[in-house]
């Protein structure tokens, strides 16, 4: 079952979440697995818990903030929401990684091309 | 600024260990809690949900350790793990980790002094506020010594009104003696030196009072009242710290004297001005008072304008120098200075000179250490090596190489570490010593500290020997042969022969740094013997001096005549009454004393003999009474002055040989004989009675230059001081020629009773000082090379038990294991005093300016030097040739 899913590139984890907070607002660190998971249709592979890691890194590098508050069904959590800095980079590297998923598409391209 | 935040952040949640931990435990809980709940709705069963929780989340310890590295400083953790095994595996080797520290607090300990005194010395600017801005005005060296290097009151005023490049100019009167100032506190009056300053010196060094107020312009006026400022020493030696007493006045030379402030601890006269001679007080100069027409008597200190730079301030000085008079009412003394004012930074003036030897001492305790991180190297590769097994083990057990080089890396570090905080306390006894060597003429001397570079500056020494002695055995031993070293016979031979050819390198590097060391020193030593070998002129053992406090003054004096006379009674007596002293031999006065204070009057030019244009400099001019220069033991040909020479007969003088033979080339004197000649200028023409012998009055080592003395009932000495020659130890006649003088004179000061010889040796003090430092830390070097020597000889004899047992089995001898032994020994000292001897030839002409009267290849020098480490170094191989000549063949085949 593992072997079909995805292994996450180095650093592509941290961009995953800093999207998704961009798009949902502020998120508990279950929730934003549960959507990066539910977004992949379940197609990455993720433990849970590896996402804290990811969350620290950001933290400590002023992208994103984090507060204890109450969730939707009552419950304590830690909330975590995209800061200024956090968009900012957040625009970089999907730019980025737009400009390199469009040349490795080409890539593709070219190979099948070849190989025909 | 990302960067600094990140490692801001790390850092906190290093400290913060265990908070971060547990807010991170509740916020995992809280995600299985609300997973869990999700699944429950979903139909799961409690137990099920948050079993399912628990797998998607994956494995909290994990989690945590990936949490824990991201936010925290993993390296810091992993640091701590290593130094904690470092201290725990030292402390198990306790010899050799105290051999370890107590040869980098050596070799830290030397560098760090040395630093901090280059650092007082070159590095840090002077103690004032904007200390580059500060000049020293004064002419470039000639041969008329102090007065030579001084500006008349005139030419003050001038340079201040005709000089563009100074907020302002000031000065200080250059010609007063060691305890010039009488402190009447009843009881015997306690002497105490005092330096007449301009009223703008505060002003222009940018000196602010610790107390009180320092001088106002109108304190140097005439008529002032007599005001003084009291040095930070003084008021805490002789005032007891007396915080109110500012306004009090003291009998200071018989005037009442209002201390208007106190001076703070940073500011010393005597460490910036005059090295070695300390000064307890400052007096306003009265420039229009009596020293009004003094002569030359002020040395010059300006304080440049912003942005006017030194290259804008040399042709400045040179333009007002043109405007400058010797004294403004003789027009012939007018374009004197020109070509002698000349600015240069204060800082130059005070320390340039030392410069050189200052970084050959920086480079000497630079190799010292050199030798202690090599020999260093020696033994942590001794130490390596019977740690194979152990490193072999963590390899094997999952350790990277990378982990293995940090361990020994943090090993280093720890002991350098170790060895610096030693370092440092043996060089904080150091600096304490010498900061209170007062006799030491260096400068700034007083200000001596351990400051904030000094501390950056060990650090850096610490972690760069770290690498240095630390990289090599780290390398060695994480390249090391896993296989090999798990085996159970330990190292093979091929290795523990590689082994010992870079041990023996090192011992080599050892011996030839040392030996580079000892030359470097042993011809400092030479030069020094060499000084202290120079004729000085005068026979400074069994004689000394002390300073007479007389009163000649006359009512109505106009010619100055009758003072003359009565100075002459006053002298004679106290002459009489002191020889009388059982074992005194000789005594006289003379008003300035060589290797001291000095000046000039002019230069007297053969009578009825045109002076040619370009004839510069002057004799240094002494007033002395008869017998003076018996006492201080200079030859004369010709006769001495005598009681006779008064105010009304003929004015006569003595010279002395260099300048009689240089006045003879103009005069061509009758069988080149100055005595029976006369000299002088205008009208006035004095006979020369006698030639003496040269005196060295500036230092031992330069060249003698010209004197001239004059009879004290003829000319108005600066003050006195008696010269006493015996033939018992000075310093026993301290007390019996006191009590004379006070006998004479009840106002006479308890004056110090100095030995001639420390004059001699007070002008000798910085040469010595290099000198001595230098040889310690070439003795340093021996000592170090020497253990090195030892260390490697005796582990190669260690590890060749077995081989020697055999040896003597089949029936070597004693003596035949002693001397293959001592052979092995001779050689590696033999390719090192090579290599050695080749770079000091080398390093020797580097410091050929630092010699005296020695060739920088001075065979002797080097024989000796080569001679005495190739000595050490046997002694250092014999202890161990002895120890396998008792090996025991029985014992060392059945071992092992």
């Amino acid at each position: 079952m593992g072997e079909s899913k995805l292994d996450l590139l180095q650093g592509t984890l941290d961009l995953m979440v800093l999207q998704t907070l961009a798009a949902m607002g502020a998120q508990h660190g279950y929730g934003i697995a549960r959507r990066i998971e539910q977004a992949s249709k379940d197609e990455i592979l993720l433990n849970q818990g590896t996402i804290y890691a990811s969350l620290v890194r950001l933290q400590q590098r002023g992208w994103i903030a984090a507060s204890w508050g109450t969730s939707d069904n009552n419950r304590k959590a830690k909330f975590y929401s995209i800061t200024r800095g956090g968009r900012k980079q957040l625009a970089k590297d999907a730019d980025h990684w737009q400009r390199l998923s469009d040349v490795m598409g080409r890539l593709f391209d070219l190979s099948e091309e070849g190989g025909r | 600024m990302g960067a600094l935040r990140r490692a801001l952040s790390r850092m906190y949640s290093f400290f913060r260990k265990p908070p971060l931990d547990a807010d991170f435990e509740a916020e995992i809980a809280s995600h299985i809690e609300i997973a869990t709940a999700e699944n429950i709705e979903r139909g799961l069963t409690p137990l099920e949900a948050r079993r399912q929780a628990m797998i998607r989340f994956g494995g909290i310890d994990l989690a945590k350790f990936q949490q824990r590295e991201a936010r925290g400083i993993m390296r810091v953790d992993i640091l701590l793990q290593d130094f904690r095994y470092t201290v725990r595996s030292l402390s198990r080797d306790r010899g050799f980790t105290l051999i370890a520290i107590l040869l980098l607090a050596l070799g830290i300990g030397a560098n760090i002094a040395v630093f901090s005194v280059v650092n007082n010395l070159l590095l840090r600017p002077l103690p004032f506020p904007n200390a580059d801005r500060l000049v020293w005005i004064a002419p470039p060296p000639t041969k008329c010594g102090l007065s030579c290097a001084t500006y008349s009151t005139d030419a003050y005023d001038e340079f201040r009104t005709y000089s563009r490049s100074y907020q302002d100019v000031t000065g200080y009167f250059a010609f007063s003696g060691p305890g010039n100032l009488d402190l009447n506190l009843g009881g015997a009056p306690i002497p105490a030196t005092s330096i007449d300053v301009i009223a703008n010196f505060f002003q222009v060094l940018g000196v602010q009072p610790a107390m009180g107020r320092l001088f106002r312009p109108e304190d140097g006026n005439n008529g002032a009242a007599p005001v003084i400022v009291i040095s930070d020493a003084w008021w805490r030696r002789q005032f007891n710290a007396d915080p109110n007493i500012v306004g009090k006045a003291f009998d200071m030379n018989g005037q009442q004297t209002t201390v208007i402030g106190v001076l703070p601890a940073t500011f010393d006269f005597g460490a910036v001005f005059s090295p070695g001679a300390k000064v307890d007080a400052l007096t306003p100069l009265n420039l229009y008072g009596p020293p009004r027409d003094y002569g030359n008597i002020i040395t010059l200190i300006g304080r440049l304008k912003p942005g006017v730079t030194l290259g804008q301030a040399v042709p400045d000085a040179a333009s007002a120098a043109t405007h400058m008079c010797w004294n403004n009412k003789q027009p012939q003394s007018c374009r004197q200075y020109i070509g002698a004012v000349v600015p240069v930074p204060l800082k130059d003036y005070i320390s340039g000179k030392l410069r050189r030897s200052l970084v050959v001492l920086w480079s000497a305790v630079g190799g010292v250490l050199l030798i202690a991180c090599v020999n260093l190297s020696n033994l942590l590769l001794a130490r390596a090596a019977a740690r194979t097994k152990e490193f072999g083990m963590r390899t094997a057990l999952g350790a990277s190489r990378f982990r293995i080089v940090r361990q020994l890396l943090t090993e280093s570090l720890v002991l350098s570490g170790a060895g610096a905080i030693c370092g440092l306390a043996l060089a904080a006894a150091l600096i304490a010593w010498l900061r209170h060597q007062q006799a030491l003429a260096l400068p700034l001397l007083s200000l001596l500290h351990i400051d904030g570079a000094a501390l950056g500056w060990t650090v850096l020494i610490a972690v760069v020997a770290a690498g240095l002695f630390g990289l090599l055995p780290g390398l060695r031993m994480a390249t090391g042969n896993l296989q090999d070293a798990l085996k159970d016979s330990g190292a093979g031979a091929g290795q523990s022969r590689k082994h010992e050819r870079l041990r023996s390198i090192l011992v080599v590097t050892e011996v030839a740094l040392a030996c580079v060391l000892l030359v470097g020193a042993g011809l400092l030593l030479r030069s020094f013997i060499q000084v202290l070998d120079v004729d000085l002129g005068f026979q400074p053992q069994h004689a000394a001096a002390v300073n007479v406090d007389y009163d000649d003054s006359v009512p109505n004096d106009k010619t100055g005549e009758l003072s003359a006379a009565r100075r002459g009674i006053i002298f004679q007596e106290v002459i009489r009454r002191v020889s009388a002293i059982p074992g005194v031999e000789a005594v006289g006065i003379s008003d300035y004393l060589p290797l001291g204070q000095n000046r000039a009057w002019g230069l007297p030019w053969p009578k009825g003999v045109k002076q040619p244009e370009n004839v510069n400099g002057s004799p240094l001019v002494y007033v002395i009474t008869p017998g003076y220069l018996r006492a201080m033991g200079t030859g004369i040909r010709g006769r001495d002055l005598s009681w006779d020479d008064g105010p009304k007969s003929e004015n006569v003088v003595l010279i002395n040989r260099s300048f009689a033979n240089f006045l003879d080339q103009y005069a061509h004197w009758p069988n080149h004989d100055a005595v029976g000649q006369m000299i002088g200028g205008g009208n006035q023409f004095v006979r020369i009675v006698g030639v003496t012998d040269d005196v060295h009055e500036e230092s031992s080592e330069g060249e003698a230059g010209w004197q001239i003395y004059h009879s004290a009932m003829q000319n108005g000495p600066n003050g006195g001081q008696l010269v006493v020659r015996t033939t018992l130890p000075p310093a026993v006649l301290a007390g019996s020629v006191l009590r004379t003088l006070r006998d004479i004179n009840p106002k006479q000061a308890m004056a110090e009773f100095r030995p001639i010889q420390s004059l001699v040796d007070h002008a000798n003090s910085p040469r010595q000082f290099f000198m001595l430092l230098a040889a310690s830390f070439a003795g340093l070097g021996l000592l170090l090379a020497a253990i090195g020597i030892y260390g490697v000889i005796s582990y190669s004899v260690t590890q060749r038990t077995q081989e020697i047992g055999i040896r003597m089995a089949l029936g070597a001898t004693m003596s035949i294991v002693r001397l293959s032994v001592l052979a092995k020994t001779l050689r590696l000292a033999i390719i090192g005093i090579a290599v050695g001897a080749g770079v000091s030839l080398l390093v020797s002409r580097a410091i050929a300016a630092l010699l005296f009267n020695t060739a920088p290849s001075d065979p002797i020098t080097f024989a000796a030097m080569v001679l005495l480490i190739g000595a050490v170094a046997l002694l250092a191989g014999y202890i161990p040739a002895r120890r396998a000549s008792r090996i025991d063949p029985m014992v060392a085949l059945r071992n092992n």
